[in-house]
């Protein structure tokens, strides 16, 4: 009980919130981070997947993409890549260690998204004329977007917890005072900072959770 | 039994470029190769002890993680009040980053391997519980009301019908469970008991290339195959899938 009073008093110092190792810039390093590399692995991915889907073609490669960035563990591809000369630009190994782990669950959603749509509403599009940029945009998209963003949803959580393990490794983010704190041996601090990250966490996932919930009903879907 | 010598005791001291310093040894440990045969040769003993700490922390904690799924999975079937609380706090266990869930234990257990442990079990009952409530109510009920035809009480037909008939979903989420745990025991070198992370931490630290690549490797090795062991396992529990297969 001690350890939790004393995480208490940790997290209600007004001082441990300001300056260059307070939270509140520790939570803006966290969230800038997640957000470009979320937006970065968008960008790459969701081109690749829908295209794929679209077409009917990589399916192994989109499932066995998942399996492999659950197989290699995020700390050791901080790790190499710190050790290797991309480490000497500063975030630079952070944010592609980050949008690595974020391409998987982006790619096999959208991708399973794609290729669940209802054969008999593409073959209708079909029917009607539309070309295949008509079917992608206008037909699978909109019925593979609930799939879409359950991927999108998993990866920004991926990402959040990803940033924290990246402080074992110099960057910068929620996770510093965790690891600040084991330096410091100070327990409450530590505690404090796992608070504060699983919160965040939560409120990432809870976030998108909401969106979904006050989403129309079409964008729902049964799916994810 | 002659003592080892070194190779360096042959040479005279005039074939040293520096009179006064000896010359570094030029092999890949000096260069600080990524890949490295001598440093397998020299640490194989560390290697092969953090080989075995993350067999043993991953085994160990799906074990766990397996032992209290079962029961948990079966009281969220059995009492529909219990199905919404057991899927919600499991998922919200997932939710929470490594780093901060072996913190988050560290008041509980100190600075010891059982802060890994307990946090990797935390995370493996996710992915079990989910996939053997799936495998269980994705039994046939035919299958079911023909073992109650039969005379099978419960807990025979939970043994012999309805968990040999779940153990494909059960298997399906103890291999994504473990592959899990394996890459993400290495984020135990925090406090110290990552089994193979530990290498890589440190090596991180003294800029070991060598010693960072080898343990990754081994870790990617070691998910690959506890997850081909599992499959296997899968195989031999249930014969009657391969010869529907086959049949196909």
């Amino acid at each position: 009980m001690n350890a939790v009073v004393e995480s208490w008093d940790w997290l209600t110092n007004g001082a441990n919130w300001t300056g260059e190792n307070g939270v509140w810039h520790r939570l803006a390093e966290h969230l800038h981070l997640t957000a470009v590399c979320l937006g970065l692995s968008c960008l790459i991915a969701l081109p690749v997947a829908l295209v794929l889907g679209h077409l009917g073609k990589g399916g192994a490669l989109a499932v066995n993409l998942s399996n492999v960035g659950r197989a290699v563990p995020t700390f050791a591809v901080l790790v190499l890549l710190l050790l290797t000369p991309i480490g000497g630009y500063g975030d630079w190994s952070v944010v592609i260690a980050l949008v690595l782990f974020a391409i998987p669950p982006l790619l096999t959603n959208a991708y399973v998204g794609m290729r669940g749509v209802d054969p008999d509403v593409v073959q209708a599009a079909q029917g009607m004329g539309m070309t295949g940029r008509q079917l992608l945009l206008g037909v699978e998209l909109p019925l593979a977007l609930p799939l879409v963003m359950t991927g999108v949803r998993i990866a920004a959580v991926q990402l959040v917890a990803t940033a924290t393990i990246a402080a074992l490794a110099g960057g910068g983010g929620l996770g510093r005072i965790i690891t600040a704190g084991f330096n410091l041996a100070s327990t409450p601090q530590v505690v404090a900072g796992a608070v504060l990250v699983a919160v965040f966490a939560l409120l990432v996932e809870g976030v998108f959770v909401g969106a979904r919930r006050l989403s129309p009903a079409w964008l729902r879907g049964r799916m994810g | 039994m002659t003592a080892p010598t070194s190779p360096y005791e042959s040479m005279s001291p005039y074939e040293l470029t520096s009179p006064y310093e000896p010359v570094p040894p030029d092999d890949c440990l000096a260069r600080n190769d990524w890949v490295c045969g001598e440093y397998l040769t020299t640490r194989h003993q560390l290697l092969t002890d953090a080989t075995l700490e993350h067999l043993q922390l991953t085994g160990l904690s799906v074990l766990l993680g397996l032992v209290l799924a079962v029961p948990l999975a079966l009281l969220a079937r059995r009492k529909r009040w219990a199905a919404g609380p057991v899927l919600g706090v499991t998922t919200i266990l997932y939710t929470i980053p490594s780093l901060a869930m072996f913190s988050l234990l560290l008041p509980v257990y100190g600075l010891s391997a059982s802060v890994v442990i307990a946090g990797l079990v935390l995370y493996s009952l996710t992915l079990l519980v989910r996939n053997i409530l799936a495998g269980l109510q994705g039994v046939p009920a035919d299958a079911r009301e023909a073992a109650r035809g039969m005379g099978y009480g419960p807990l025979r037909l939970l043994l012999a019908v309805e968990l040999p008939l779940a153990l494909p979903a059960v298997m399906a989420g103890l291999r994504i469970a473990t592959v899990s745990a394996v890459s993400l025991a290495t984020v135990g070198a925090i406090v110290g008991y990552g089994g193979l992370g530990n290498l890589i931490y440190s090596g991180m630290n003294s800029f070991f290339k060598a010693q960072v690549l080898t343990a990754s490797v081994l870790c990617v090795l070691i998910a690959i195959a506890a997850d081909l062991l599992l499959l296997g396992v899968q195989r031999l529990l249930t014969p009657w899938e391969r010869a529907r297969r086959a049949a196909r």
